[in-house]
């Protein structure tokens, strides 16, 4: 569809198409307006940037290939504040390489989003296999405190919806947003529905309601979030990585420090009810609960249907929203279930943060596999062993 | 219907990838109430001699993305067929390009072969690169319930260059009216 060499096409691609995860992420991203990629090819991200250089061109966007990773993620925090939504694609090297600069775009509260399709790690690792061994490094990657916002697809068609997601998390809460992908899905195909312009939701950055002269640039709102003025648009802005008051000035003190990153944590925070995404299926009378995320999440569901075929009350909580972590509902699931099982591909990420919110009221059961998706045979097995 | 899963292997260059992209796209797009999933052989594996390709169809939701018995296996190539034919179920069907495969009975658990000279009836038509296609309407044929003609024919039209289109039509033609000796 996408990439038949047919390069006079809209901006939205309205329609059904038969693609992958990568190019239904790339889509995902011109539909919702961005128009600056910066990146740097890694496996197996690559096929976004592929994508983004052919399309954004075409659509009064922008594509560069810098020389690095450290380079793209600093070309996006740029891009942003020179007025164009921006977003860059990589895995998990790439990642490591661009922290210290997501650390950047949290302190300076600039929109953007990250993609990052998950290979085997550490190191280079395993290029060409899949893993979900980053859940960790997008929460505490970066020095300091921050909270992220960090959300994984387990479908084509919700590549494409949460690419939109991103920014539109991005543009509301101004914050560097991570998808976390992985490369099962980036790379199989299946259908992906584009809706209508008009059905696409755009969230952008609230703009001053002040005259330039009395514009202080951090001065947040009600929900904590200050309205932004770009490079441009005639409002005195400063915009450094040290600790900075409402004028964005560096002011190095106690309280300084206290009021601004008390607030870069709390505008996620108390809007955290607003940003989890959760699909629960079949839990209301589940005495077995399984919670998965990204391509695991299908044959966890796979597995929760094979499971049912044969009597047992199992169920699956599909954290569709990673960070913030949906906590509460983790906590009243432990009073619900016996056992708790968590499939990963990684040696237990995510297991740790349940057993950290379930209090130990019940059994937490990791599931880990490297490099590999567990098929619903397996998981039906662990299910089977828990009744 | 239930869950199938179809594997196309070969050598590179034969077009085994575009088999699954039009099989896969022809179910998801164009066949009502079927979902279809589609995977390519990526890194190492798809590095040297063997190239290959998954789809899986099902009226349901697809929750597993990837091959894991195989009810069809087509394959145009000698070392795709050593490689993957364990992984053909027992009572599986299997489609050979018969020139280039030569069959080994002890690994093979098919209910049910299907043999065609695709590469020579593609060279009849000018090239052997229309020997996929020439395989795809000999599997389109002799199958029932997996993806009709009409789809088929419907995507090859939109994904293949314009100018190899009729080529291709005639390849697939030829091979759906192909009959086994």
């Amino acid at each position: 569809m996408m990439s038949d060499g047919n390069l006079d096409l809209p901006e939205i691609l309205t329609g059904e198409h038969f693609t992958t995860g990568n190019h239904a992420t790339a889509e995902g991203a011109l539909a919702v307006g961005c128009k600056f990629f910066g990146g740097y090819p890694i496996t197996p991200s690559s096929e976004i940037a592929e994508h983004m250089a052919l399309r954004l061109p075409r659509v009064n966007g922008h594509f560069v290939q810098f020389e690095d990773e450290l380079a793209s993620i600093i070309g996006i925090l740029g891009a942003r504040w020179g007025g164009y939504k921006s977003m860059t694609a990589t895995s998990g090297p790439g990642y490591s390489l661009m922290v210290e600069n997501i650390g950047l775009g949290m302190m300076t509260e600039t929109p953007c989003v990250i993609i990052n399709v998950q290979r085997g790690g550490p190191s280079t690792g395993l290029p060409t296999l899949v893993g979900q061994q980053d859940i960790m490094q997008t929460k505490w990657g970066a020095h300091g405190d921050f909270e992220p916002i960090v959300l994984c697809p387990s479908s084509v068609q919700e590549c494409f919806e949460l690419a939109v997601q991103a920014f539109n998390y991005a543009e509301q809460y101004r914050l560097p947003v991570t998808v976390l992908m992985d490369e099962i899905l980036g790379h199989m195909s299946e259908k992906l529905i584009i809706p209508d312009r008009s059905k696409i939701k755009r969230v952008n950055t609230k703009k001053p309601n002040v005259p330039p002269e009395e514009y202080l640039p951090y001065k947040p709102d009600k929900d904590l979030v200050p309205p932004m003025a770009i490079a441009g648009d005639g409002y005195n802005i400063m915009v450094t990585g040290l600790t900075h008051d409402e004028r964005g000035y560096p002011v190095l003190n106690v309280e300084t420090q206290e009021k601004l990153v008390r607030r870069i944590n709390d505008k996620i925070r108390k809007n955290k009810d607003k940003i989890i995404i959760l699909e629960e299926y079949m839990l209301d009378d589940a005495e077995i609960a399984i919670l998965s995320f990204g391509s695991v999440a299908r044959a966890a569901k796979g597995a929760v249907n094979r499971a049912r075929e044969k009597g047992i009350k199992a169920g699956l909580l599909r954290l569709v929203t990673i960070w913030p972590f949906p906590d509460e509902r983790i906590e009243a699931l432990a009073n619900q279930v016996k056992t708790i099982l968590v499939p990963e591909i990684n040696y237990g990420q995510i297991t740790r943060e349940v057993e950290r919110t379930t209090h130990g009221k019940t059994n937490v059961k990791g599931l880990f596999k490297m490099g590999a998706i567990h098929n619903p045979q397996e998981i039906l097995s662990e299910i089977e062993k828990c009744t | 219907m239930g869950r199938i899963e179809i594997r196309f292997a070969g050598f590179g260059g034969q077009g085994i990838g575009l088999l699954g992209r039009l099989l896969g796209e022809a179910v998801s797009l164009y066949e009502e109430g079927k979902n279809s999933v589609m995977t390519q052989s990526y890194g190492p594996e798809s590095r040297g001699g063997a190239s290959s390709t998954d789809v899986v169809i099902d009226t349901i939701e697809i929750d597993y993305p990837k091959a894991t018995e195989l009810d069809y296996f087509v394959v145009l190539s000698e070392e795709a067929y050593q490689k993957y034919i364990p992984k053909l179920k027992k009572g599986g069907i299997l489609f050979v390009e018969e020139d280039l495969v030569t069959l080994d009975d002890q690994a093979n658990k098919a209910k049910k072969i299907f043999k065609i000279p695709a590469t020579k009836i593609a060279e009849t038509l000018g090239s052997r690169l229309f020997a996929n296609i020439a395989m795809l309407g000999f599997v389109c044929a002799n199958t029932e319930g997996i993806v009709s003609e009409e789809a088929l024919t419907q995507v090859m039209k939109e994904k293949i260059k314009a100018k190899y289109v009729e080529k291709n039509l005639i390849a697939f033609q030829k091979g759906k009216e192909y009959k086994q000796e």
